[in-house]
């Protein structure tokens, strides 16, 4: 039948593009397909896994292992390596062909680029970075009631609809915004990376799950770009995303730069944390972008999120807030971190971690 | 040859930022500015012309206080500008943003040799998706996360940003790229510029002029042709606040270290 995303009907299960690099899955596809299994419970469907590489078929279980009942895997040469033409076709022809009805893409620097050109030639909207996700009304109005400062007992809901509810930050995080896409199908949607929780790996049901081989037609002539190399970064990347404790500096470093990171640095290690750091710092040059955290950076959800002389703008809290436990230093008693901070302490950062660095040791 | 160079005005949202109670963005009362890596983009393209002499064309969709905005963007060296201003235009999503700017570009004339570069994303959505539905709607390459460009005739060579790395990769034009602030220091206006800015050709397209291009339909423009709505906007609540220790001694410092640990949090 042809494709037309506004035959609502026509549309169903809930699918994740599984994205791969260099023939690895990224640990995006386990959070979304966990979300994915979600939001397909809420509905009572499937949820199916959208793998595209160059014999990358042997990947496919894992997903079934975070909830994944189906993997579509399709496999072509031109695939091995990301390219917004040979992808955006290879998953247009199969969205088209089998409709489904919920699609979420890791809002990876790939996935970004690849979204909205997807979303265009379907003809559907999207939404961007979304870090809350949510079908049931119900469920909805107690997540608005929990996280937003809305009475949500004054307003009227609608609990018959089961459209896709995605809530996104705005506005560099001052606002939250809940859009929908009432009209047309897929409903889709990327997803931050490191927000949604993932599921435990359960080997029966990666044994389970079905994979299922897809063949799409790609030609030379769809191919309007070339990959000439991929070069990986040579330095090891901060793994920010997966810490427990992430100790980060800002602006406040500034007296003595050198100091303020290694100080940042060794209390990190004592407390087996990893260094991050407010956008400042990596403005200044300071810091690599791989530390950052904060709007434009990564959003970190550690047990403990040390902040040493980061005021606390709300791009950088935006990245935080959501820390188990918040500590703060900062020589400004007003500085807006410590309206998020659990513990504060109003002092020279310079004076205050190397005390903390011992601390940090005689407890271990 | 041609550079397109797509701009937004948007809210500084690193200034204060006004919410209503209703958890509306009271915009009125905020700054605005060219969203900061369009500037990128603008500079990009204003070398593409330094070494090409090519024409450089500044294309905004928006309220007509954009204006002040492209004529700085005059001032710094482009050739033309375009503003795509109209009622109709009003409450569009990315989907119906990018058909909307994509019809102004093939109105002006898009040529076989021309790039459009847009910045990544804008500070106000963050979402990163009109420059790729761009590209999309005219049915030209796109590449994003652009850290370095290099223009040989046709040929269009783009170092292309990961997490993890970069990818080089080669096009043709027409493309679409999307810069981010890596990508290099925009330019100050220069005092000819200044001078001369309002001689240069300013087009104003409004839905009439642009009404008769094929991507322009009332399902895909404006608020009723937005795939995407906004069902509600609200404001976190503020966390209540932490404790404050006192002192910044060791005494302190212990005190703190002897909460995580009595806490089992450490």
């Amino acid at each position: 039948m042809a494709f037309d995303s506004k035959d609502i009907a026509a549309f169903s299960d809930v699918w994740v593009f599984c994205e791969q690099r260099d023939g690895k899955l990224m640990p995006t596809d386990f959070e979304l397909v966990s979300e994915a299994r979600k939001l397909a419970d809420e509905k009572g469907c499937k949820v199916c896994g959208l793998l595209l590489g160059d014999n990358v078929k042997g990947l496919a279980k894992e997903l079934g292992g975070y909830g994944a009942d189906k993997v579509y895997v399709i496999e072509h040469p031109t695939l091995k390596t990301y390219t917004t033409d040979a992808y955006t076709k290879a998953i247009c022809d199969i969205a088209e062909d089998l409709k489904p009805e919920i699609f979420l893409i890791g809002a990876t620097y790939i996935g970004r680029d690849l979204g909205p050109r997807c979303a265009a030639r379907l003809r559907t909207g999207l939404t961007a970075d979304c870090t809350h996700l949510d079908i049931d009304t119900a469920k909805y109005v107690q997540f608005l009631r929990e996280s937003s400062t809305l009475d949500v007992d004054k307003m009227k809901w609608d609990y018959e609809d089961r459209g896709l509810k995605m809530t996104r930050p705005a506005f560099g995080g001052h606002l939250l915004a809940t859009i929908i896409c009432p009209r047309f199908r897929p409903q889709m949607s990327t997803v931050r990376p490191g927000v949604m929780k993932m599921n435990d790996f359960d080997q029966a049901k990666a044994d389970a799950c079905e994979v299922v081989e897809y063949k799409v037609d790609i030609q030379d002539s769809d191919l309007e770009t070339k990959v000439i190399e991929v070069v990986k970064s040579t330095k090891k990347l901060v793994d920010l995303i997966g810490a427990d404790i992430v100790v980060s500096v800002g602006h406040g470093i500034s007296a003595d730069v050198q100091k303020g990171i290694e100080l940042g640095t060794e209390l990190a290690e004592a407390l087996n944390g990893v260094l991050g750091c407010s956008r400042a710092v990596v403005d200044a040059g300071w810091l690599s972008a791989d530390h950052q955290v904060g709007q434009t950076g990564k959003t970190v959800h550690p047990k403990i999120y040390i902040a040493l002389g980061i005021s606390g703008a709300i791009q950088h809290k935006a990245g935080m807030q959501d820390s188990e436990h918040i500590i703060a230093v900062n020589k400004n008693p007003d500085a807006p971190i410590f309206e998020v901070a659990d513990y504060g302490i109003t002092g020279d950062l310079f004076k205050v971690v190397p005390l903390m660095i011992e601390a940090a040791k005689a407890i271990k | 040859m041609k550079a397109f160079v797509c701009v937004k005005q948007v809210p500084d949202t690193s200034g204060k930022v006004a919410v209503r109670d209703d958890g509306i963005l009271d915009r009125a009362s905020m700054a605005t500015i060219t969203n900061p890596d369009d500037m990128n983009a603008v500079e990009a393209a204003l070398k593409v012309k330094d070494a090409t002499g090519c024409k450089v064309i500044v294309v905004c969709m928006g309220p007509n206080p954009a204006a002040g905005m492209l004529h700085e963007i005059l001032a710094m060296g482009a050739d033309e500008a375009i503003l795509i201003s109209g009622r109709e235009f009003g409450g569009s999503d990315t989907f119906a943003t990018s058909q909307i700017i994509a019809a102004g570009i093939q109105h002006y004339g898009l040529d076989d040799d021309d790039i459009i570069f847009c910045g990544r994303q804008a500070i106000d959505g963050d979402t990163a998706q009109v420059g790729p539905q761009i590209a999309e709607k005219l049915h030209i390459p796109q590449i994003s996360y652009a850290a370095d460009v290099a223009v040989d005739g046709r040929k269009v060579t783009v170092k292309r940003m990961l997490e993890d790395g970069y990818m080089m990769i080669e096009t043709k034009a027409p493309c679409l790229i999307t810069c981010i602030k890596e990508l290099n220091t925009p330019r100050y206006m220069s005092v000819k510029g200044i001078l001369e800015f309002d001689q240069k050709p300013y087009y104003v397209y409004d839905y009439n002029e642009l009404k008769d291009e094929p991507l322009i339909d009332p399902d895909t423009i404006g608020l009723k042709g937005s795939p995407t709505n906004v069902y509600k906007s609200f404001t976190p609540p503020q966390k209540g606040v932490g404790r404050m220790l006192e002192g910044s001694g060791k005494e302190t410092v212990d005190e703190l270290f002897g909460i995580l640990t009595g806490k089992h949090i450490l």
